[in-house]
């Protein structure tokens, strides 16, 4: 299949995605087991694309502390918890990556 | 006193500029790896309209440097942009009312970006009969913001240093979205079975962990918020 193909195809699934509840508003009951899922998606899918960028950088599972990455992650997760801002989360977990010696 | 639709258009772009101090660095590495991975300059450049999803885009282009089959391709991007679903359903009830050609330019324009903005936007703010302008002022500052990030990346490309980490603001950026909304023990259970099954499953060919790590993290979710009842 062409590469135009499978992008195609991955449009016409997200913008369907995106559009769900917003046209079947009024129209379309979906099933509450299925509505309840919905608040654990961003949190299920984002955790499992961030946590091996952060512990396994370059493939392998690398718990040390000259792992700048996970320092930085872990910086970025303390300052995501508490200012609440993505400015200023990407700001330092920047900031620790590029000053943590490794 | 009710806001105008161009002060309600202008509110929701100004409210979302902080945000492409993030998006920026995130569109440059995304054309560059597109071209790295294989992307002409022209899909490089079509894909930040026809999927304008910026994780869905990494993703996609990391699976096509990995030779990934095209089913395979679909269903991981559809996991990945599958918490819209979760933007739509918080958006449905506001824009119930509009006609028929709002509510595809707002589901097209539906991003995290673009979502964090509107749910953060207090409701006493959020009540005017223009408030669908404020929607599209933020949807659009970012659609700009990252047609030209992108674009300034295809025509970078090469030329960007490689021992810059630009890609690192990917992660910093879901961490910056998720770790606020771990608000309770239910989502930090979530949380905690997805990045383990992440790693478990990292070894698995074309991502699929990826897949697995989520579906077993909403699965958690769903069954301690009372499964089929």
């Amino acid at each position: 299949m062409s590469v135009w193909l499978t992008m195609a195809l991955c449009g016409v699934a997200t913008f369907i995605i995106r559009l769900s509840f917003i046209a079947a508003e009024g129209k379309v009951a979906f099933p509450p087991g299925f509505r309840r899922v919905l608040p654990f998606i961003p949190v299920a899918t984002l955790t499992a694309l961030v946590i091996p960028e952060l512990l396994m950088p370059r493939g392998v599972l690398w718990l040390a502390w000259d792992n700048a990455r996970l320092m930085a992650g872990v910086a970025a997760i303390a300052i995501a918890a508490t200012t609440r801002s993505v400015l200023w989360t990407l700001v330092g977990g920047f900031v620790v990556l590029g000053v943590w010696p490794s | 006193m009710i806001a105008s639709a161009s002060r309600e258009f202008q509110a929701g772009a100004l409210a979302l500029a902080p945000l492409l101090i993030g998006v920026a660095p995130f569109g440059m590495i995304y054309g560059a790896l597109a071209l790295s991975q294989g992307l002409s300059p022209a899909a490089a450049l079509a894909m930040s309209s026809i999927l304008f999803a910026g994780s869905a885009q990494f993703l996609f282009c990391q699976l096509l440097g990995a030779g990934a089959p095209a089913t395979v391709t679909v269903a991981e991007v559809g996991l990945l942009n599958l918490r819209h679903a979760l933007y739509s359903a918080a958006l449905a009830p506001r824009v119930a009312h509009l006609p028929r050609r709002w509510k595809l330019a707002l589901a097209y324009l539906l991003t995290d970006e673009a979502y964090a903005v509107i749910a953060r936007r207090e409701t006493a703010h959020d009540t005017g009969p223009h408030r669908h302008w404020f929607y599209l002022g933020a949807g659009l500052a970012l659609w700009g913001g990252w047609q030209l990030s992108t674009a300034g990346g295809v025509l970078l490309g090469a030329r960007l240093p490689a021992d810059w980490p630009l890609d690192f603001a990917l992660p910093l950026t879901f961490i910056a979205i998720v770790v606020p909304l771990i608000r309770n023990r239910t989502m930090l259970a979530v949380a905690a079975v997805s990045g383990i099954v992440a790693l478990l499953a990292a070894g698995l060919p074309f991502k699929l962990g990826l897949l697995v790590a989520a579906l077993a993290g909403m699965a958690v979710g769903w069954r301690l918020a009372g499964g089929v009842r």
